[in-house]
């Protein structure tokens, strides 16, 4: 026992608690009992290291108690069930505690990964496990960053376990083939966790987790188990490319600042050249995936010293490869964009009308916002505030009503 | 997805519903039952009913900011009696416990068939603006 306990400490349970529920749940091949086991063994290391100190092999350490706890847990469980012949043949089958360093396997970490992203869960089930399971969070903390009482997100998480445990998928790696499928929906969790921290930097929050900053770190666990995947690389890059521009985002009110409008100095260099980095890197690997053109646009966006200097012809390229390799009506309308400020926005207006019969945007906000916009660029001040009204009345975002809002009232008042 | 239900049944000037006990009980133990089954599922944020309507006042602000109170008229039509706010994946599910909790039993035990209105809550993170 010999370092004190401070700030550091937290950290080192965070990144340990998936490690260790990894190797638990490999051995005794029970997530469900894994999971309760290594936060009583987290619950141990708060209320004991920072009397005791931190133990020299800390992982070792949390490793031990939690598979003390589940040993006796499932004596316990055998124990009620009167069954006391089963005790020698299951204790058989729990591998013995020895070798701890040598049992580490990042593979582990990948298998859990995999687990709490799988498809037979819903997305808010699968983003809160994943939090708590390969992120290390409290379910305190997850509750508090979806705004959700305690309570419910503890049943959310204890719902997710059990549909796991309903579904019988076994604690092993999933065959290369599986892997490449499921892989779009880990990647798609990670990805709709960044997008919630949109929320946290608007409103009065303080104290909540940063979502995006758990995206971003979970995304390089990710890749750090994955380093030859391009999308794992392009989603690394496409989240850095993006919040680069965080504080640039909001105004002293929360207001929302559009991109033309940001002041870009204010953009965080050191994470763009490290998304650029990774996307060169990614792009390397010879498979362009979406995430991978979507960061490549934020980069083009990223590399521009002000807003006019913006390469929209690259956009409108990258945007047309989009459109190829995995179509959406969100990337038509983001097409139209590009196509507007490179051909003019009647062009952009013309392209839009192809989307009037998608009924999956009809009634969405962006089609009308983006409308408005082009048609206060072609200078049809009425349709403008028409359609920027329509846009605030279907978003449910409050920063992005006010603003749609006050796109209107500035144009109704010129 | 945060929703709010919002149950409207009584009118204004209305109080306690006159059901035969065992009606009045089977309405009570279904909304319990239903609270606790979303609660379950990890998608219940809150749930409130509100007092009867002859407890509500309306207030204004009057001269120098001084409140103004009144009863509520009772030629109100309609009168919030509690709501719930949920966090579900989609709108169909919120949908869903809506129909649920228009289907509460009534007298008789027949189901109620009231109307819920279902609204989104402010609640999606915003998107950066071109």
């Amino acid at each position: 026992m010999s370092k004190p306990w401070d700030e550091t400490c937290e950290h080192l349970l965070r990144e340990l608690a998936p490690q260790i529920l990894g190797v638990v749940a490999r051995r005794f091949r029970d997530f469900v009992s894994a999971e309760d086991a290594v936060q009583e063994a987290l619950l141990a290391a708060f209320t004991q290291w920072p009397q005791e100190g931190i133990p020299e092999n800390p992982r070792g350490w949390l490793i031990q108690v939690a598979s003390r706890r589940i040993t006796d847990q499932l004596r316990s469980t055998i124990a009620r069930r009167e069954r006391e012949e089963l005790v020698a043949r299951e204790a058989e089958t729990i591998a013995p505690l020895v070798g701890l360093e040598s049992d580490m396997d990042p593979d582990d970490t990948l298998i859990l990964l995999f687990m709490c992203c799988h498809p037979a869960l819903t997305s808010s089930s699968a983003i809160a496990l994943t939090l708590r399971a390969v992120g290390g969070l409290t379910t305190a903390e997850i509750a508090n960053a979806f705004l959700v009482p305690e309570a419910t997100m503890a049943q959310r998480i204890s719902r997710a376990k059990q549909n796991i445990k309903a579904s019988g998928v076994p604690f092993l790696m999933p065959s290369s083939e599986e892997r490449a499928q499921r892989l779009p929906t880990v990647l798609h969790v990670l990805y709709l966790i960044f997008n919630e921290g949109y929320t946290s930097s608007i409103g009065p929050h303080l104290q909540r987790l940063d979502l995006s900053r758990e995206a971003i770190r979970l995304t390089r666990a990710v890749r750090a188990l994955l380093p030859n995947d391009g999308e794992v690389l392009g989603l690394l890059a496409l989240m850095l490319l993006t919040d680069a521009r965080r504080s640039a985002r909001t105004g002293p009110h929360d207001e929302l600042i559009p991109l033309d409008q940001q002041d870009r100095t204010l953009w965080d260099q050191a994470e763009i050249s490290e998304g650029t980095r990774l996307l060169t890197a990614a792009l390397s690997k010879g498979s362009v995936g979406m995430y991978q053109l979507q960061a490549a646009v934020a980069a083009v966006h990223d590399e521009a010293a002000r807003a006019e200097d913006t390469d929209w012809p690259q956009i409108l390229a990258l945007y047309e490869l989009l459109m190829r390799i995995s179509p959406s009506p969100m990337v038509t309308l983001n097409h139209a964009i590009a196509a507007a400020m490179v051909h003019g926005p009647a062009k952009g207006l013309e392209l839009l009308k192809t989307l009037d019969s998608d009924n999956r945007l009809a009634e969405h906000y962006r089609l009308d916002a983006v409308r408005a916009h082009l048609f206060e660029k072609v200078g049809n001040s009425a349709s403008a505030i028409k359609h920027y009204r329509i846009a605030a009345a279907h978003t449910t975002s409050t920063p992005e009503r006010n603003y749609l809002m006050s796109q209107a009232a500035r144009l109704d008042q010129s | 997805m945060k929703y709010i239900l919002m149950m409207n049944t009584m009118k204004a000037g209305c109080g306690v519903p006159s059901w035969p006990q065992k009606d009045l009980q089977a309405h009570i133990a279904f909304m319990l039952a239903l609270n606790k089954e979303l609660h379950a599922a990890g998608e219940l944020v809150s749930a409130e009913g509100l007092s009867f309507p002859d407890q509500a006042r309306q207030v204004r602000a009057g001269k120098e900011g001084k409140p103004i109170t009144d009863g509520v008229f009772p030629e109100s039509k309609e009168f919030l009696a509690g709501f719930w706010i949920i966090d579900v994946d989609s709108p169909e599910r919120a949908y869903a416990i809506a129909a649920k909790i228009s289907a509460a039993p009534g007298a008789g035990g027949a189901p109620l068939n009231m109307p819920i209105e279902v609204r989104p809550v402010m609640s999606a993170p915003p998107k950066e603006m071109l």
